[in-house]
């Protein structure tokens, strides 16, 4: 039995600190409630001699003292919490992307250059590594205990979660949202390997079994099958070369967009599929509403693909 | 009801033999026992569920050998525990008892409510066994969409029905306690001269009366998703999935304190009746428990920090969780201000508040580590969290809900119960209960995730070593089955008051006549007058 779990990620240190510090204030909570009920039941037993004393006064005094005690810890711990989230969940710029698609029971993975997985996940250390993870069914949670990080697995939308692995090793993948019968077989092993070996390993794959095209280059054919360079024109250049009013896709990841109710937000993973899935939600400012939704027509994995392609795409100088 | 006696003079369980009478009673008394036996029968369902889940995971690879008749335990459990147990425990059994004797009243203010509570709590509860005869569920308790509104195999429609009835009867007792407790209170007793316990009552009434129609109307579009396909909750329908969490926390989450905020008042009576003393710092007490019933509201977010809501969102739900937690930590230290300087007596009903306090302690501790964003990102979904409700839930109220027993077992019955015997049970439980729970704060640390019917076998030494525990744990719950059905028959009459503690209840004859009281009682001293108050009064 390993009562140590690896702190493998750089975060994981600072959640222990976290968790220690919970301990250490609990440990004394504890010592000061047991030591004082065991105290007060051998002195004040009935039938000791000891003398009680006159009844105590004010004793609003003490409510008001450990009242304000309690509450002063307590914020301390909750800020100390909450600025470690904060940073727990902002993904640095430069993040290493890929994809993960739970179902009942596995984790399916993809990487940018094409590789596929299930219930594996290979990734390189030193390096910030960001998911991008949706469900084709119910709700899951991608659980690596080793990063101490976890997120729920939504169907329907995709969320992201970041974290940097400093130590090479094979670790636990757990699904830890209940989703049915297989829940506790949903689980996988996360496989963290040196830069050079990770180039390594990519290779390998991509040179193995099956013909892996990138993510992007999947998705461009998907993109004509899909009918979207019908308007958005070849290449995702916009309506000028297909003569339908249709924005640009090039260069459009990670830009501001304005949107037709005024708001402005920033086009990610979550807006651009958002855009495909339910376009009526949030249409790009001065835009007529003729795009169509793609919800039921397009598997996850082909949607993450197209969303690959479309990010690919660099502004070219014509627009 | 004889007539050649006169008013008073025969028991409350005297007063007619015959199934009618019982079945048809009006008394708040019986119906406190009809409560009583279904209470205890839900308790055992529940508690094989338990035994079986702890037998499964015996092994690494689950002794039971089927994932799906595992999830289906562990749904089962969960659902039979929490609404068939925790929630009506006391307020239905003690409170039912107690809260007219604690008033100086006849009666709760509608007795046919009351009876009808109890009868759509049986129906209920027969849709829940149906439910659970023709094969279960194998969602968990929470029912998460769209797992539970499309994907599942079990019997989700029953099952949901059978919670939806049973809250009517949650609510039909909440509005007696909040009626009587406005009207009924004898004369001279003043809000403030309330036992602690009714306070205790009154917080749990009114969030009874406000939450349950969130998770009626929850489980309602759950069944309505589930049957006709309208997307609410499921996304591939248009639904959002997160919505669902929202509404049955905004439920689940005060229905914790509607378990454990009972409990906190039948410390807040064992505390001083053992300690001959008053209740330190009663107002703050009293406040404490209303601080609970409102700011348990606002905290139903911290079920969803790593839901997919947002980071802002979070930040609120992690404060108000702190908050909170102030107003237990104000309970905890007044019962110990309560020792001080005290007279204490270590009968069986002291026993198990003073595990209470201790558990208790430890599960609102631990609930701190997941009340910390970071923190429960690592913790939640995973034993530790397992564990930090089952030392508040299990440690905390069912140990208070036995020592109510213990402590007003002679008023319902009339008979002490074997007291060495009340003594050993409470230990073996506190032994057993520590045993169980306290390896499983490890496991979730080191990462084991909840509701799993196979693991790793790095979890296997902590698993075995729970599950010893609970076997433990089971001996010491089934002992007091057996003693206190024995002191029915064998036990030693007890007098009006055998604890010499305060409160009209014990002012009147144990078992208490049909009425209550002969004459109205009037109220003049304060609440916990006990001898030590007194006894230095006179110096």
């Amino acid at each position: 039995m390993n009562l140590l779990l690896p702190q493998a990620s750089v975060n994981a240190a600072e959640v222990d600190h976290l968790i220690l510090a919970l301990l250490l204030v609990s440990c004394l909570v504890l010592a000061l409630v047991f030591g004082l009920m065991l105290r007060y039941a051998v002195k004040y037993r009935d039938g000791s001699a000891v003398n009680r004393g006159a009844p105590g006064q004010k004793t609003w005094r003490l409510e008001i003292g450990w009242t304000v005690a309690t509450f002063v810890i307590f914020f301390g711990l909750f800020l100390w919490g909450a600025d470690l989230y904060f940073r727990l969940f902002q993904p640095p710029q430069d993040a290493l992307q890929i994809y993960v698609v739970g179902k009942q029971w596995m984790w399916k993975v993809e990487h940018q250059s094409g590789q596929r997985e299930i219930n594996s996940l290979h990734l390189p250390t030193k390096r910030a590594i960001q998911l991008v993870l949706t469900s084709e069914d119910v709700i899951h949670d991608f659980s690596v205990p080793a990063f101490r990080i976890k997120h729920d697995v939504l169907p329907g939308r995709y969320e992201t979660l970041w974290f940097q692995v400093e130590k090479a090793g094979v670790y636990h993948l757990f699904c830890t949202q209940f989703c049915g019968e297989g829940h506790a077989a949903m689980i996988g092993e996360i496989v963290a390997m040196s830069p050079p070996e990770y180039e390594d390993w990519l290779g390998q794959t991509a040179s193995g079994s099956g013909a892996h095209e990138s993510m992007a280059a999947a998705g461009e054919a998907l993109f004509t099958r899909y009918g979207c360079s019908g308007c958005h024109g070849k290449g995702g250049v916009g309506g000028k070369q297909s003569g339908v009013d249709a924005p640009a896709l090039a260069g459009l990841y990670g830009e501001k967009v304005k949107l037709d109710t005024g708001a402005v937000v920033t086009a990610d993973d979550r807006y651009i599929r958002d855009c495909i899935m339910s376009p009526e939600k949030q249409r790009v400012a001065s835009y007529p509403p003729i795009m169509p939704s793609f919800a039921g027509q397009i598997d996850e994995e082909s949607l993450l693909r197209v969303i690959a392609y479309i990010k690919s795409l660099k502004p070219t100088d014509s627009q | 009801m004889s007539v050649t006696q006169a008013p008073g003079q025969i028991s409350y369980l005297s007063d007619g033999y015959t199934l009618r009478s019982w079945l048809l009673t009006t008394d708040h008394k019986r119906i406190a026992l009809l409560y009583f036996a279904a209470i205890t029968f839900f308790f055992f369902v529940g508690g094989i569920g338990a035994t079986l889940v702890r037998y499964n995971l015996l092994s690494p690879k689950g002794l039971l050998g089927s994932a799906e008749t595992y999830n289906r335990l562990f749904s089962m459990h969960g659902v039979v525990m929490v609404w068939f147990f925790l929630i009506p425990a006391v307020p239905t059994t003690l409170g039912n008892f107690l809260v007219p004797l604690m008033l100086g009243a006849r009666d709760l203010a509608f007795p046919r409510l009351n009876l009808l509570s109890w009868y759509l709590f049986i129906l209920a509860g027969f849709v829940a066994l149906y439910a659970l005869v023709i094969g279960g569920v194998d969602t968990g308790w929470t029912f998460y969409t769209p797992l539970t509104t499309f994907y599942s195999q079990g019997h989700v429609v029953a099952t949901v029905v059978a919670i939806f009835i049973a809250g009517f009867s949650s609510i039909a007792t909440g509005l007696n306690f909040i009626v009587s407790i406005h009207k009924l209170r004898a004369p001279g007793m003043t809000w403030y001269k309330m036992p602690v316990f009714l306070w205790s009552l009154y917080a749990t009434s009114v969030i009874m009366v406000l939450a349950t129609p969130v998770l009626a109307m929850t489980l309602l579009l759950v069944a309505f998703e589930r049957i006709f396909r309208i997307g609410v909750f499921d996304p591939a329908i248009g639904g959002d999935p997160l919505l669902f969490q929202h509404l049955f926390w905004f439920y689940s989450h005060p229905a914790v304190y509607i378990m454990i905020l009972p409990g906190f008042g039948v410390i807040s009576e064992i505390v001083p009746a053992f300690s001959r003393k008053e209740l330190f710092g009663y107002k703050f007490v009293v406040w404490a428990s209303i601080a609970i019933a409102v700011i348990g509201f606002l905290v139903w977010g911290h079920h969803m920090f790593v839901a997919g809501t947002s980071l802002y969102s979070a930040l609120v739900f992690s404060i108000l969780s702190f908050m909170v937690a102030v107003p237990s930590a104000i309970k905890v230290f007044n019962w110990l201000g309560t020792m001080h300087r005290g007279f204490i007596r270590f009968d069986a009903p002291m026993l198990y508040a003073l595990g209470f306090i201790g558990l208790f302690t430890m599960g609102g501790l631990t609930g701190l580590f997941v009340a910390a964003l970071a923190a429960d990102v690592h913790l939640t979904q995973t034993y530790f969290v397992v564990a930090h409700f089952h030392y508040v839930m299990v440690g905390g109220m069912v140990s208070a809900y036995f020592g109510g027993l213990h402590f007003w077992w002679p008023k319902i019955t009339g008979r002490l119960y074997p007291e060495m015997w009340g003594r050993v049970a409470a230990i073996i439980i506190f032994v057993g209960f520590n045993l169980t729970f306290f390896p499983q704060f490890i496991l979730g640390y080191l990462g084991m995730p909840r509701r799993y019917s196979a693991y790793p076998p790095d979890f296997e030494a902590l698993n075995v070593l729970s599950s010893g525990g609970a076997a433990i744990l089971a001996i010491g719950y089934l002992l007091p089955l057996g003693y206190l059905m024995w002191s029915l028959f064998y036990g030693e009459r007890a007098g009006a008051n055998p604890w010499g503690a305060t409160g009209l209840e014990w002012k009147s004859p144990s078992p208490p006549p049909t009425e209550n009281f002969l004459t109205t009682p009037v109220v003049t001293l304060p609440p916990y007058h006990y001898a030590w108050a007194e006894a230095t009064a006179n110096e």
